[in-house]
């Protein structure tokens, strides 16, 4: 008997053991799977927010296209020509062969259907439409205070959602679970609607109809996407800046500063702040072509100051209010600036958007602060979920998550970190390709015996200096380089498994790299340019979109070398160059496998 | 010859205080060199250490946690954590060990666990899988058409995935 027991022990001992075993190693492997995820999420969010700060410098560029292109409509007064254009529109013909949605004023619930139906079969709508669609959007803003006011008397719940990104899949996946906007069903739409997502158009038709609750027929004819440019340009300089349910909620898009001001804000002019002010790139590609809404803010003046804090602030757990280096605007505040502005306007909860969140929304400041981001899949299938807010009249928020998915398999854990983490190396390799020759004498300063070898420190600050990306790069770096066995980085295999897609002789690195850098751009302004859509341009056009997109930049390229550069690329002699085809060689090329030896 | 040694162990320190800075403002959220105390066994087993849970609410105790909210400051976490990577405790377990770990759930040594038995051993003994955790395991380490767990082939599978990802050597 005693024997048994003592055995029976023992066993259940070591199974007891085992299974500590099995579970320290398990938790083991979770967690780095989950520094993986983050350091992916890291990658994604550090290139986004450097690439907006590139985009600010580009994206003045369409100006200049528009002075080249059209003066008229830029240089004079805007809104007269816009008068005289929306004359002109009544008389847009929409051909007997479109069969895209038929709109037609006052818009009705049908209507409204008719065009989810269309945008969900991706059928395309009529210019005309559009420009009427903004024409009434912009008038119905007009008659809208700087903030607007909800109450939940009127219903029984409403529905506040976060940044879009121009995420079509998400809005109908929203409207969907929780029916469409209505008087009964009130929607707050808490901006970044568009920008990244390929279908930001379609999105801010919706919601512009949904909005101004209007019908409206819209065909698109490419002829008129100045007009469009313009309109929507002055409609969004007529949106409001901030909602407040019920008196005590706050609504606006980044978050607040100790300065902000709700009676100056409700004062202000709004639609006049637009021209003053910091300049933020809204891309919208509708189809095959492109428009780049330009949106200017200037940091100089101070009622722009307050708008910039509003739409750029990030929360933050610590007391205060400082610079928001991250962003280049607003600032990061603290719980302290949340319960002063709480207490000066008697509220009880801030909701505000603006930031990536990876279950779709956030909790902060002590339950005062919401953060709310509708697109799911942001940065990669699988990233992260999408959220939105049900507020009812006790002003109590409940969150509904979602996740949009391609995929019929819903991909477990590690596949989904997995996909992330590819995505996000692949976007990074990409921005050290661009900046190889930066990157390259950065190494050199380290090498001083041009052994073509560094130590870890050393190429983990060459990387930093030169990308300013603050990333683990000594936890990347056998994703990025190789390593000899004593511990030294052979720096030029950073570049090893990346080149173009296909070599130009004629373009030197530094023009290479920059094409690389900007492809995304170049692309967007070619396809401005190229009005009939033949995915071809002339010579001439090609080069003075060069020389003005390098000058703009400050880059210093040689004149001839564009030309070269140019003649090359004529592959037939024709006289004309596919663009397309141009771009494509600049393309980033990674090679397939990539071995990691460490 | 002991100057030497000591500039040797300056550097590295220095390399072992740097890898736990990196790894520390991963999850930095806010980046201002606090993290939830919540993350610590992440941070600490990101850094190649294999604590059970225990031994990393012992750590815990010598760190200082701000309150509220339970933020560790990275100045408080530092020396301490770099003590333990310099003390080289919480090794990794071999792979041998892990088999028998599950050789020893397999009370019939049929090569194999059904999901029932792997569940009841994880759940309740040891320091017990919470639901989350025990799902996450049995979603990628069962065969699904059999619930049944082919320890070999699971173990070769996760191992392999380490090695091809490990960032930090040694």
């Amino acid at each position: 008997m005693g024997c048994s027991s003592s055995v029976a022990d023992r066993k259940s001992e070591n199974v007891i053991r085992a299974a500590i075993l099995i579970q320290k190693w398990y938790r083991f492997t979770m967690a780095r799977l989950e520094m993986r995820r983050r350091y992916s999420l890291s990658i994604f969010q550090s290139i986004e927010y450097a690439d907006e700060q590139d985009q600010l410098q580009v994206c003045d560029l369409p100006f200049f296209l528009f002075n080249g292109v059209q003066r008229e409509i830029l240089s004079r007064g805007l809104l007269l020509e816009l008068e005289q254009e929306l004359v002109q529109m009544g008389l847009i013909a929409v051909p007997d062969s479109y069969y895209g949605p038929r709109l037609s004023f006052p818009l009705t619930v049908e209507d409204a259907n008719a065009l989810l139906h269309a945008f969900r079969n991706e059928q395309l709508l009529h210019a005309r439409y559009v420009l009427q669609l903004l024409s009434e959007t912009r008038r119905v803003l007009k008659e809208m205070p700087n903030i607007t006011h909800l109450s939940t008397s009127y219903s029984k719940e409403i529905t506040v959602c976060g940044d879009l990104h121009g995420n079509l899949d998400d809005l109908l996946l929203i409207f969907y679970k929780n029916g469409l906007p209505s008087e009964q069903n009130p929607y707050v739409f808490n901006g970044d609607f568009v920008d990244r997502g390929k279908n930001s158009m379609e999105i801010l038709i919706i919601l512009f109809i949904l909005g101004v609750g209007q019908e409206i027929s819209e065909y698109i004819l490419q002829d008129h996407w100045k007009q469009i440019l313009s309109l929507l340009r002055d409609v969004f300089s007529w949106l409001p800046l901030a909602t407040i349910i019920d008196s005590k909620v706050l609504i606006l898009h980044g978050g607040i500063s100790d300065t902000t001001d709700l009676d100056f804000l409700n004062a202000l002019e709004r639609n006049k702040v637009r021209d003053h002010i910091h300049v933020r790139v809204i891309l919208f590609s509708f189809k095959n072509f492109a428009i780049i809404f330009l949106y200017k803010w200037n940091k100089s003046l101070s009622p722009k100051e307050h708008i910039l804090d509003i739409l750029w602030s990030d929360p933050r757990s610590q007391n205060g209010c400082t610079p928001n280096k991250c962003r280049g605007g607003g600032c990061y505040f603290g719980p302290d600036v949340t319960a002063k502005l709480f207490e000066r306007y008697n509220l009880k909860m801030l909701i505000r958007s603006h930031e990536f969140k990876p279950e779709g929304y956030e909790i902060s400041h002590d339950g005062k602060v919401i953060t709310i981001f509708s697109a799911s899949n942001y940065y990669e299938e699988g990233s992260n979920r999408g959220a939105y807010i049900k507020l009812n009249p006790e002003l109590t928020p409940r969150f509904v998550q979602y996740q949009v998915s391609k995929l019929t398999r819903r991909q477990n854990l590690r596949e989904r970190v997995g996909t992330i983490e590819s995505s996000a190396l692949k976007s990074l390799r990409e921005k050290i390709y661009a900046h190889r020759s930066e990157l390259i004498s950065a190494f050199a300063q380290y090498d001083t015996n041009g052994t073509g070898r560094i130590s870890v420190n050393d190429w983990a600050a060459a990387m930093e200096s030169v990308l300013q990306l603050e990333l683990p790069w000594r936890m990347l770096r056998s994703q990025l380089a190789q390593m000899n066995p004593d511990g030294e980085v052979d720096f030029m295999s950073c570049f090893y498994d990346l080149k173009m897609g296909q070599p130009i002789k004629e373009a030197q690195p530094a023009l290479a790299e920059t094409l690389c850098r900007y492809r995304k751009d170049l692309e967007i302004i070619f396809n401005i340019i190229d009005k009939d859509h033949s995915g071809l341009i002339s010579l001439e056009e090609f080069s003075q979109t060069w020389r003005l997109f390098t000058s703009h930049l400050g880059i210093d390229i040689q004149d001839d070398s564009i030309d070269k550069l140019v003649l090359s690329i004529d592959y037939n002699k024709d006289g004309h160059i596919d663009f397309n085809e141009f771009l494509e060689a600049f393309h980033v090329v990674h090679r397939l496998e990539k071995k990691a030896t460490s | 010859m002991a100057a030497r040694e000591e500039k040797g162990e300056d550097a590295l320190v220095a390399e072992i205080e740097k890898k736990i800075t990196e790894t520390f403002e991963v999850f930095d959220r806010e980046s201002n060199k606090t993290v939830d105390v919540r993350e610590i066994g992440c941070i600490v087993r990101a850094l190649g250490c294999f604590p059970t849970e225990a031994e990393v609410q012992k750590l815990l105790e010598q760190i200082e946690v701000e309150e509220p909210g339970g933020f560790v400051h990275l100045e408080h976490f530092l020396p301490v954590m770099t003590k333990v990577l310099l003390d080289k405790r919480f090794q990794p377990i071999p792979e041998d060990v892990i088999l028998h770990a599950f050789e020893a759930l397999d009370e019939n040594k049929c090569g194999y666990i059904t999901k029932d038995d792997l569940v009841k051993h994880l759940t309740q003994g040891g320091e017990p899988f919470t639901q989350e955790e025990m799902e996450d395991m049995l979603a990628v380490a069962l065969d699904p058409e059999t619930d049944i767990l082919h320890y070999r082939d699971y173990r070769i599978k996760l191992v392999v995935d380490e090695t091809k990802t490990f960032p930090f050597n040694g």
